[in-house]
């Protein structure tokens, strides 16, 4: 069932869809396995991603979450079975996309190099750096930290700042591996907030979290994954109001540890 | 934008660029200078001062900077033979004049001489002080089985040794090892091997009167003929070398045989001692 | 003394300016036949290292400056070139895979050992007349000083520098994979990111770089206001007897080694508190 019936389900979803002009989608995974030293951490996981709204992977701690987002990323590649983003191969849909990780990876930098350093990688005109700097350091509220240095900011802000770094250049997939673990609520509420106006401005985001109200909150899809399968792949609303799959339905029941 | 974080690149910076200022330095300290030559020459020359009290005065009238080299008489003929040098000034005749039958110098030039001298502890149980001959006392000191300590480096205070020691009749090679010690190094590391031993050895006289280690050594033997010690001069062929400058080294040899240069030879002195004894003009003037 | 010559060499113009500047008056015996430093000779009596030092920094005898300063151009110079070698070979070593990988790294740590009188004899070869590069003249030059102990901290700084970049590789590797970043801006990015931690893998090199006598004394041939350095100077001092003076020297080259190293834990540490 973990290969058939997501797998409909997501196409009966997409076609009530109706913005699906994005480059990189639908993004599409057939029968993806991964595994490590003979263990299997991704099971045959197959999905079809045509909504450019905010789809959330949910699941229990060492679900496979991090992994499946790599795996669509391009940072891991598949031990079997292929993933495509549009007619685009991963490695080539790599360069329209960022991604951050739940320990936010700074720079031994400023908070402005941090972002200069990405301008600097893609090759943009010095002139239009500092513009593009001072744009994304307004819209992740950091503004007038631009000449603190990246590990002396508070976790809420290092997250906001990895998430202002990633989307600096506007990327067309935003990739967010458990955007808020370890933060205090308001915190969590900063970068929450972050991800609601990117996600708003067309910008594809696929994102990680063992948090269910945060699920609630962000998701307008979401795919829940335990021991590696994927169970369940549908609208957030029919999803939390009646999971299909009896883990998941656990899950939010709180059976589960998160 | 730009705050307290740009202490750290800037100190960093700094550094970088106070190291590639040092390489700068040196590379341009290193563009040669036409009027400097080089000469290889003997410890012995070196470390008695002999060089820092005449090169100072040769510089002052002519403007050329010497470098000296100073190593074995055997090593200084091998650099000289590579080129790397302008001039040789060394202490063994036989080497000399084959470096210049063998096309590889120019003319051999006498500059001056000294003295070897048999050093040994002061207690001496040997019992060499006194003899007249030097191939006499080796024999003594191989006879009774005491430490002598061998230069071992192919200098040319090795290579006199050697010689002596061909002329006592005597050789000592298979002892190495046992009482006959081969050093492999230097006169002044030598003299302090063999003060650490309680040995004998031969030394020039220059090296032994400015040696500042003597222990409880003293000369024991001196005079002898056969341990007379001369020294000479020889440009480097720019037939073999182009480079070699020929001008300034000649420049520098026609100035020790000069009356002045020999009188500056004649007039060196360590603890009062004349050293050297030039061999051009005699009594100096 | 033998120092009142005029010379024009750049690195002694450097020691003059400098002394002129510290308000330094040259010798009293302009041409007193002492040799060098003879003032601290006659403490063979009284054999204190310490003692001698002291006052050797303390009267600041010109020649000995000069020395000096010699020793930290050469080896500062030699660091200077073998690091912008070997930080970047370093870090290429610890982020490509190629064949033969392993045995570089193995090759890198064998020749951390390499001992300074085989460098300084295969750079003699090299640079002496009759060798290849004999017509650059650079023998009995400080520039071959540089050469060979550029030779011999290579290793040591890319062999160091590897670890820590592949440290620090751990880290930034999925960031700057995800980012896209060529080869060349990875290794930019984690050599700029590292400098601190780098600074020790320098430092490394610059202590075997100044406490070297077997590389110098062959390719520089100790020549006396050239290529006479602190080490060179030890080693004839001691083959003179003068024992004292050769053990004050070695006070001294510790106390620099010492303070240069210790200046560079601070700086590192203090930037690594702060900036991790």
């Amino acid at each position: 069932m973990a290969d058939g019936a997501p797998h409909t389900e997501a196409r009966e979803y997409e076609q009530r869809d109706s913005i699906a002009k994005h480059p990189l989608l639908p993004l599409v995974a057939r029968g993806v396995d991964f595994g490590i030293n003979g263990q299997r951490i991704i099971d045959d996981v197959s999905f079809w991603i045509g909504s450019s709204g905010r789809t959330v992977i949910l699941g229990p701690n060492g679900a496979g979450k991090s992994v499946m987002l790599r795996l669509c990323h391009g940072l891991l590649k598949p031990t079997r079975g292929e993933i495509r983003w549009g007619d685009m191969s991963v490695a080539d849909a790599r360069e329209q996309q960022a991604m951050t990780s739940q320990k936010p990876v700074l720079l031994r930098r400023t908070v402005n190099d941090n972002l200069l350093h990405v301008l600097r990688v893609k090759g943009v005109p010095l002139g239009e750096r500092q513009a593009l700097v001072d744009a994304a350091l307004e819209q992740a509220g950091l503004t007038d930290l631009g000449g603190r240095h990246a590990r002396d900011l508070s976790g809420g802000q290092q997250q906001r700042l990895a998430i202002a770094r990633a989307f600096v250049l506007k990327p067309k997939v935003l990739l967010l591996d458990e955007p808020t673990a370890n933060l205090d609520p308001a915190a969590v509420r900063g970068v929450e907030e972050l991800i609601g106006a990117i996600g708003a401005a067309g910008t594809k985001i696929l994102m990680t979290t063992h948090d269910i109200a945060q699920a609630k909150r962000l998701a307008a899809d979401v795919m829940f994954l335990n021991q590696g399968r994927l169970l369940e792949h549908a609208p957030a609303m029919e999803f939390f109001s009646s999971p299909k799959d009896p883990v998941a339905a656990r899950f939010l029941a709180g059976e589960l540890p998160a | 934008m730009r705050s307290k974080t740009n202490s750290s690149p800037t100190t960093f910076t700094r550094l970088v660029a106070a190291l590639v200022l040092g390489v700068l330095a040196i590379a341009s300290a290193a563009l040669g200078e036409p009027r400097s030559i080089i000469v290889a020459s003997t410890t012995s020359t070196q470390n008695s001062g002999l060089f820092a009290w005449l090169l100072p005065q040769f510089t002052a009238e002519t403007g050329i900077d010497v470098q000296v080299v100073a190593v074995g008489t055997g090593q200084a003929i091998r650099i000289a033979t590579n080129g790397d040098a302008d001039l040789l000034l060394v202490h063994h005749e036989a080497s000399e004049r084959k470096f210049v039958s063998d096309g590889l110098g120019l003319a051999r030039h006498p500059i001056m001489h000294n003295d070897f001298v048999l050093v040994g502890p002061v207690a001496d149980a040997a019992g060499v002080r006194g003899m007249s001959e030097i191939t006499v006392a080796l024999r003594r000191i191989a006879e009774s089985e005491q430490i002598f300590v061998s230069r071992g480096d192919d200098s040319g205070t090795h290579k006199k040794e050697l010689e002596i020691w061909g002329a006592s009749g005597f050789d000592p090679r298979p002892a190495s090892g046992s009482w006959y010690r081969e050093a492999g190094s230097g006169m002044g590391a030598t003299l302090n091997t063999t003060s650490a031993m309680g040995g004998y050895t031969l030394s020039d006289r220059a090296s032994w009167v400015s040696f500042g280690n003597k222990g409880d050594m003293e000369i024991l033997l001196e005079g002898d003929p056969p341990l007379n010690n001369p020294y000479a001069a020889i440009v480097v062929n720019p037939e073999r070398h182009p480079h070699v400058r020929v001008r300034e080294a000649q420049a520098f040899v026609d100035w020790l045989t000069s009356a002045r240069g020999q009188a500056a030879i004649a007039a060196f002195r360590v603890d009062g001692q004349q050293l050297f004894f030039p061999d051009v003009v005699p009594d100096g003037r | 003394m033998v120092r009142c010559w005029r010379s024009k060499r750049a690195s002694e113009r450097m020691t003059l300016c400098v002394l002129m500047r510290t308000g330094f008056r040259t010798h009293e015996t302009i041409w007193g036949r002492r040799r060098p430093y003879d003032r601290f000779s006659n403490m063979n009596e009284s054999p204190s290292a310490i003692g001698t030092a002291l006052s050797m920094i303390a009267t600041l005898d010109a020649d000995l400056f000069e020395i000096v300063l010699l020793s930290l151009q050469v080896s500062l110079g030699a660091v200077a070139i073998a690091s912008i070698i070997a930080l970047p070979l370093g870090a290429l070593i610890a982020l490509q895979r190629f064949p033969g990988r392993r045995a570089v790294v193995i090759l890198l740590n064998a020749m951390m050992g390499l001992p300074p009188v085989v460098v300084g004899l295969m750079v003699y070869v090299l640079l002496s007349r009759a060798g290849p590069l004999g017509s650059m003249g650079l023998l009995f030059t400080p520039t071959a000083m540089v050469i060979a102990q550029s030779i011999i901290v290579l290793p040591i700084i890319a062999a160091l520098s590897r670890q820590t970049i592949a440290d620090l590789h751990e880290e930034y590797g999925e960031y700057l994979r995800s980012l896209g970043c060529t080869p060349m801006q990875s290794i930019a990015t984690l050599l700029w990111d590292g400098r601190f931690r780098l600074l020790t893998a320098i430092m490394a090199g610059f202590g075997r770089a100044i406490a070297e006598v077997g590389a110098v004394i062959i390719v520089g041939g100790n020549i006396q206001h050239s290529t006479r350095v602190m080490t060179t100077t030890i080693a004839l001092e001691t083959s003179k007897g003068n024992l004292a003076l050769a053990l004050g020297l070695g006070v001294m080259l510790l106390t620099l080694a010492l303070g240069i190293n210790a200046a560079a834990l601070v700086i590192s540490d203090t930037a690594r508190r702060r900036y991790g």
